[in-house]
């Protein structure tokens, strides 16, 4: 049922980046599918300075919360706002439409290649 | 390795693709798709539930009744044949030990269904209570599976596979009643009870029977819109009906009296003589009855998008966090009605409906105000 895109890279804690800049930031399709159905998202705002590692948001769900950590630090330089109105894209496509803000790199913290992660959810 | 147990329908679950979790002891489906998508089938149309990790205890006996009378708050001796009673089991000091839904099957038997990570408390503390009444306790759970079908079209799809000389049995039976019927082709017992908050049935049938009556149900409930749902769609539906979760609103620190169930303690009990019977807790929940409760079970309707969640401070005041009012025992979005709900144990004078606090959502005051439960109520046709 896992689903790890080949060509990106992650964190420990499920979240998913590209390798550009700005990199795109997102949670992984087990994190979405351990949330269940995702009915609130908080998201830093744009030009907001994230360190890398540290809480920059919230993914809620009808039955938990879980924090979003940065994977990388920089500039948040855009927010998904469709996803913030309808967060349930968030499940349905996390590696696509589902994305969660894009960051102006400065630097990036501990990432896992997909093989890693794989191996970190067991799948 | 986890120790929880399975239940007979273990397979099935997986089959359905179910999202496993350990509750009570037990592994559960915790979902199998969307938990919305199956909280909002039991609203419009009908949901399959898995609930054999529920603990059936079967007491029996001439002495039946006056022994329930003794170990339990409520008067379960003047329950008739065929129906059903919310009561609950107390500790010397009031504390609740378990909430618990009595049915009297037979003049002389009663069955008695506890909560799936107390039933062997509850078992040993009937065993113990029985003793000196011409009764018997026996543990039927690990024999008996439950399966509930609960929405509008629960009848519908219930009848569908109900024997022809148990048609009116069923269709007429009454909220909180039980009866003995064949169901696709499986004798059993059918209670109009539920946990939902809408109509809807449990099926106590024996393990073997339990996979085959589970695929029935599916598919004479799939073209009415019966989905199969799990915990996480049991927990949403019942916070939207205000019932209570053993752990979260009720517990060992709680008695019926602060949850808002002080009627189910019946202090004016008798026996067959007519002599007030004194049954386990009886003291402290007078002494507590009389008294000024130090904290009530209010629900809260949020204001913001953010939930409260079991744990979380209510204040009186967003900009001022610490000062502490209460807790939130149960939150969560609500799926019907579109905003987050919760309850939550605060003093008696923030109870009022209508009353404006906040709870501290992770650091921050999200605003929330105090409404009538439950929050929910299905429409009566």
């Amino acid at each position: 049922m896992s689903n790890i895109p080949a060509d990106l890279t992650y964190t420990a804690e499920h979240e998913w980046l590209t390798s550009d800049s700005p990199a795109t930031v997102g949670i992984t399709w087990n994190a979405q599918d351990a949330l269940g159905d995702i009915v609130y998202l908080e998201l830093p705002a744009v030009g907001t300075q994230i360190e890398a590692g540290s809480v920059v948001g919230e993914v809620e769900s009808t039955k938990s919360v879980s924090e979003l950590f940065s994977p990388v630090s920089g500039t948040v330089v855009e927010v998904n706002d469709e996803a913030v109105a309808n967060p349930e894209i968030v499940n349905s496509d996390p590696y696509g439409a589902g994305w969660l803000v894009k960051v102006e790199v400065t630097s990036t913290g501990p990432v896992l290649t997909a093989e890693e992660y794989a191996a970190q959810v067991g799948s | 390795m986890s120790t929880a147990r399975s239940t007979p329908l273990h397979d099935e679950h997986l089959a359905l693709g179910a999202s496993m979790t350990e509750f009570g002891g037990w592994m559960m489906p915790l979902r199998y798709g969307s938990d919305i998508a199956e909280h909002t089938a039991v609203r419009s149309a009908a949901g399959l539930f898995d609930l054999s990790h529920m603990g059936e205890i079967e007491v029996s006996g001439p002495g039946a009744g006056a022994a329930l009378d003794h170990a339990l708050v409520g008067w379960l001796s003047t329950l008739e044949v065929g129906r059903a009673r919310y009561s609950m089991i107390a500790q010397e000091d009031g504390a609740v030990v378990d909430d618990l839904v009595v049915y009297r099957t037979a003049d002389e038997t009663f069955l008695v269904v506890a909560n799936a990570g107390n039933a062997e408390v509850v078992l040993a503390a009937l065993e113990e209570r029985v003793v000196g009444f011409d009764a018997q306790v026996t543990f039927t759970s690990p024999e008996v599976a439950l399966v509930a079908v609960q929405g509008p079209r629960a009848a519908e799809i219930l009848l569908s596979l109900t024997a022809a000389e148990h048609q009116d049995a069923v269709s007429s039976l009454k909220y909180y009643a039980i009866t003995p019927a064949t169901v696709a082709g499986t004798d059993l017992l059918v209670a109009r009870t539920g946990y939902t908050g809408e109509d809807g049935f449990e099926l106590f049938v024996e393990n073997g029977a339990a996979v085959a009556l589970w695929r029935a149900l599916l598919v004479a409930g799939e073209p009415l819109g019966l989905v199969p749902a799990g915990l996480s769609a049991r927990d949403s539906l019942r916070l939207e009906a205000g019932m209570p979760l053993y752990g979260h609103e009720l517990d060992l620190t709680t008695t019926p009296f602060e949850a808002g169930l002080g009627r189910v303690v019946r202090l004016d009990k008798t026996d067959a003589d007519g002599a007030p019977v004194d049954f386990v807790g009886r003291a402290a929940l007078e002494a507590r009855k009389s008294s000024e409760p130090a904290r009530v079970l209010v629900g809260l309707k949020a204001l913001g998008r953010r939930p409260a969640r079991a744990g979380y401070p209510v204040v009186v005041d967003a900009s001022k966090l610490d000062l502490v009012i209460g807790t939130v025992t149960s939150g969560a979005p609500s799926p019907t009605l579109g905003y987050p709900v919760a309850l939550a144990y605060v003093t008696p004078e923030y109870s009022a409906a209508g009353t404006r606090l906040a709870v501290d959502v992770r650091g921050r005051g999200e605003a929330v105000e105090v409404v009538e439960t439950p929050f929910y109520r299905r429409p009566r046709g």
